[in-house]
């Protein structure tokens, strides 16, 4: 039978002599774990809708530079008025959309309008609460008015659920997206791949690639053959660290080892006995090795953090003495917290790996100090719906992905059940600041204030681990915000 | 036989509407909320509950499930939640996939477990028997996952013969469609295949115990003239039963090959769908599968009393 088999796998191989579509020199595909659920990032949530459009098919008023600073975008300026109110933006001239009308600060009002409004199904509705009007001055000039000072303001624009659209198009852009950037939407056959090609009227230096295919592909398994076997130029971010050493000592690849705004946390029920005592999370805090989860979840990659804060953010100050591990202090303050014996609790994980292995590592860390540990393991649907929604939990490993997210601390909803006036100070002042420096130390003050809290297990910040054909140059490194921005992207010779 | 058709098909019409019933009383039950999976972390109250409008989710779940068998009737799928595309169009996608991928794999099983089995059943017992049983006890024995990595890490890493995954759709045409969908059907078609012939060797060695065999070889015929001439028609009821069993499962049963190879069919296109609560998608899919079973099991039993007279008329 053997033999059977391999004779029809011959034949099959000589009947397929039609050329392959491999990647010619103006053209690449890129791998991607998600497929994005629809191509419209201001109404999708998915990372992997930007990972798709953001810089390539949609742009927005400002951007974010590959290190996470912001770049004037569709805006080439902006002035702002001195009460920090009035925000009045200059944009380039020449920029059409894909359907080739033309873009104008009509479309900017209407964008952000649509944004804000009450139907508005942004996931990010926060970006825009304070804008308190938007006014087109004349085509080229939109004045944006706030209710109140915000110096994240230009930030929140730069995000992709702030981009441009047109409102002749907006309503179909889920599935046909239409934008102002350096490709076009071509084609997507759902399950498989959504292809790009290059806008020839596009306003700024035209992108070096003719086409980009990107493929979707979760399996780790499947996304090491497709890589191995050269049906993929590059895998961005790529969901196995284990296979990295191989690809390393490969001379066709290269590794990318960059950074991301994901802070993975051990989240704890501040609401809930025990973790209700402040004391019992500083236990819990102590008694984690960050080292050893770091190299046992994620295989050595990934930055120690001390608090709720990217390393790489230049307001960044390295908390993580305040939690060094410990097991003698722990087991102290959990006598001092009243629980001699430990005691016992749930630890409810998502689907991802680092959840799932990190998890493991901390669970048999947690019961060196005699906290018994019970792994309950949930996939993301349920995560969502219990742990995050209805804040039924007791531990929970998740990495927090958005950029500068310090905030969510200050909600009173939010799933940590964390109150503090004084934190809430801070970020209300944060807003209210515009000064650069000013910003910084508040920034400072907030990283510590949830530091010294103990509020959540900080673990590690997310590495971005990225795989890619050696000659392929000019794809993102660091992922200041889920992107694949291809404009620079081509082939070396 | 008209009659018998007919009550198969009543049977059949029950089974579809018991099956609409579970399948939506049990996707309603699994917790998640879909407009909180597709907001994601960060989304706010005001959203998700616009987003509940949207879908209708706000509606009594009665009324749902009414509106959704009413468009069923109609032809009418809905909407995926998440792709904002008809469901009709999403199946429609992955159907060629599927569907060319179970015929594919379900002929190689055919063509590879006919001539094993009768090879087997010819000479019992004798090496090549020993042999083509050991093979097939292997082919049962691997999980067709792992055999089809072995697969790729050989014809895809190691011989560049094929690509890793992936379909390039069928604007591409015949033969690199028919290539992308070799090696998930070989790994998909060994166990199949194995099964197959171990069926086919026993239902072969039964008849060859029967009169009408013994006869044919008194007047003369050799013993794999009897068995090809005589045993093997009388052996095939057995044989169809499982061909029909294994088509309804390569159609539905292919999701792990599909992550394998990521090959986007209709079951990755569930799987997807229950992750992220899209409950449109996988209501409509699950009862197409469904549909396709129990069409399949109709068309079996018709496919018996074709050929085996006597069962029509002992139903009669």
């Amino acid at each position: 039978m053997t033999r059977t088999i391999m004779a029809l796998v011959l034949v099959g191989a000589g009947l397929a002599t039609a050329p392959a579509a491999f990647a010619a020199p103006t053209s690449a595909t890129i791998g991607m774990p998600l497929e994005p659920p629809t191509l419209d990032p201001t109404t999708g949530a998915a990372a992997a809708i930007d990972e798709v459009t953001y810089a390539n098919i949609f742009q927005g008023l400002t951007r974010f530079a590959e290190d996470g600073s912001i770049e004037p975008d569709l805006a080439r300026s902006w002035d702002i008025s001195k009460d920090g109110l009035v925000y009045t933006f200059h944009l380039h001239d020449g920029v059409t959309f894909h359907d080739g009308s033309k873009m104008t600060a009509s479309d900017v009002k209407f964008s952000l309008d649509r944004a804000r409004g009450k139907d508005s199904a942004n996931a990010q509705k926060e970006l825009f609460t304070d804008i308190a009007k938007v006014e087109v001055v004349d085509p080229l000039t939109a004045k944006v008015t706030l209710s109140q000072p915000d110096g994240s303001f230009l930030f929140d624009m730069a995000w992709g659920d702030a981009q441009i659209v047109s409102e002749k198009t907006a309503a179909g852009d889920a599935t046909h997206p239409i934008g102002t950037g350096p490709f076009e939407f071509d084609d997507w056959v759902r399950g498989d791949h959504i292809t790009l090609k290059r806008y020839a009227n596009y306003w700024g230096d035209p992108a070096k690639l003719e086409t980009v295919t990107f493929r979707f592909i979760s399996d780790p398994t499947a996304a090491f053959g497709a890589m191995m076997s050269g049906d993929l130029d590059a895998y961005p971010n790529y969901p196995a660290p284990e296979n990295l050493q191989q690809f390393q000592g490969d001379p066709r690849f290269k590794v990318m080892v960059g950074s991301t705004e994901g802070e993975t946390i051990l989240a704890m029920n501040n609401g809930r006995k025990p973790f209700k005592n402040k004391k019992v999370r500083e236990a819990v805090a102590h008694a984690i090795d960050r080292e050893a989860i770091i190299n046992g979840a994620y295989f050595g990659y990934g930055k120690p953090i001390g608090s709720h804060f990217a390393p790489q953010n230049p307001a960044y100050i390295d908390l993580t003495g305040l939690s060094k591990y410990d097991p003698q202090l722990s087991k102290k303050l959990l006598v001092e917290a009243g629980y001699p014996e430990g005691f016992k609790t749930t630890l409810k994980l998502p689907p991802p790996s680092y959840a799932r292995r990190g998890g493991e590592i901390v669970a048999a860390q947690l019961r060196q100090v005699g906290i018994d540990v019970k792994i309950v393991n949930v996939e993301w649907a349920q995560w969502l719906q219990t742990v995050f929604k209805d804040k039924d939990y007791d531990l929970t490993i998740v990495s927090h992905t958005e950029p500068m997210d310090i905030g969510i601390y200050a909600r009173d909803d939010y799933y940590f059940n964390y109150h503090s006036d004084r934190f809430k100070k801070i970020m209300a002042e944060l807003d209210r600041t515009t000064d650069p420096e000013k910003r910084t130390e508040l920034l400072k003050q907030a990283q510590k204030r949830i530091a010294e809290d103990y509020v959540n297990a900080f673990l590690f910040e997310l590495p971005k681990l990225g795989v890619a054909k050696k000659n392929l140059m000019g794809l993102w490194k660091n992922s200041p915000t889920p992107a694949n921005d291809l404009t620079e992207v081509h082939w070396r010779n | 036989m008209l009659l018998f058709a007919c009550k198969r098909f009543v049977s059949l019409a029950l089974t579809l509407v018991a099956a609409s019933i579970v399948i939506f009383a049990v996707t309603n039950i699994v917790p998640g909320d879909p407009a909180r999976v597709m907001l994601g972390l960060d989304a706010s109250p005001q959203a998700v509950a616009a987003l509940h409008r949207e879908l209708g989710l706000d509606q009594p779940i009665l009324m749902r499930y009414a509106s959704w068998v009413g468009g069923l009737l109609s032809g009418n799928f809905g909407v995926s939640y998440t792709y904002k595309v008809p469901v009709s169009q999403l199946i429609g996608q992955r159907i060629w996939i599927s569907l060319p991928l179970a015929l594919y794999a379900l002929s190689l099983s055919i063509l590879v477990a006919f001539p094993a089995g009768v090879l087997s059943a010819s000479r019992r017992n004798s090496a090549r028997d020993v042999s083509i049983m050991g093979l097939t006890q292997l082919g049962i024995a691997l999980p067709n996952f792992w055999f089809a990595m072995l697969l790729v890490l050989l014809f895809s890493i190691t011989l560049h013969w094929f690509s890793a995954g992936g379909f390039p759709g069928w604007q591409a045409g015949f033969f690199p469609c028919m290539k992308a969908l070799t090696l998930p059907a070989i790994a998909l078609a060994l166990p199949q295949a194995s099964i197959l012939a171990r069926v086919l060797r026993s239902s072969l060695l039964d008849m060859l115990g029967e009169d009408f065999v013994r006869t044919a070889r008194a007047k003369g015929l050799t013993r794999s003239q009897a068995l090809r001439r005589h045993a093997l028609r009388n052996a095939l009821i057995p044989v169809l039963t499982i061909v029909g069993l294994q088509f309804s499962f390569l159609l539905a049963g292919a999701i792990i090959i599909e992550n394998v190879f990521y090959l986007p069919g209709l079951g990755q296109l569930v799987f997807k769908a229950i992750a992220q609560r899209d409950l449109v998608v996988v209501q409509s899919v699950v009862v197409l599968l469904v549909l396709a079973v129990v069409l399949v099991t109709f068309l079996t039993d018709l496919a018996y009393a074709a050929a085996d007279p006597r069962l029509r008329t002992r139903r009669r």
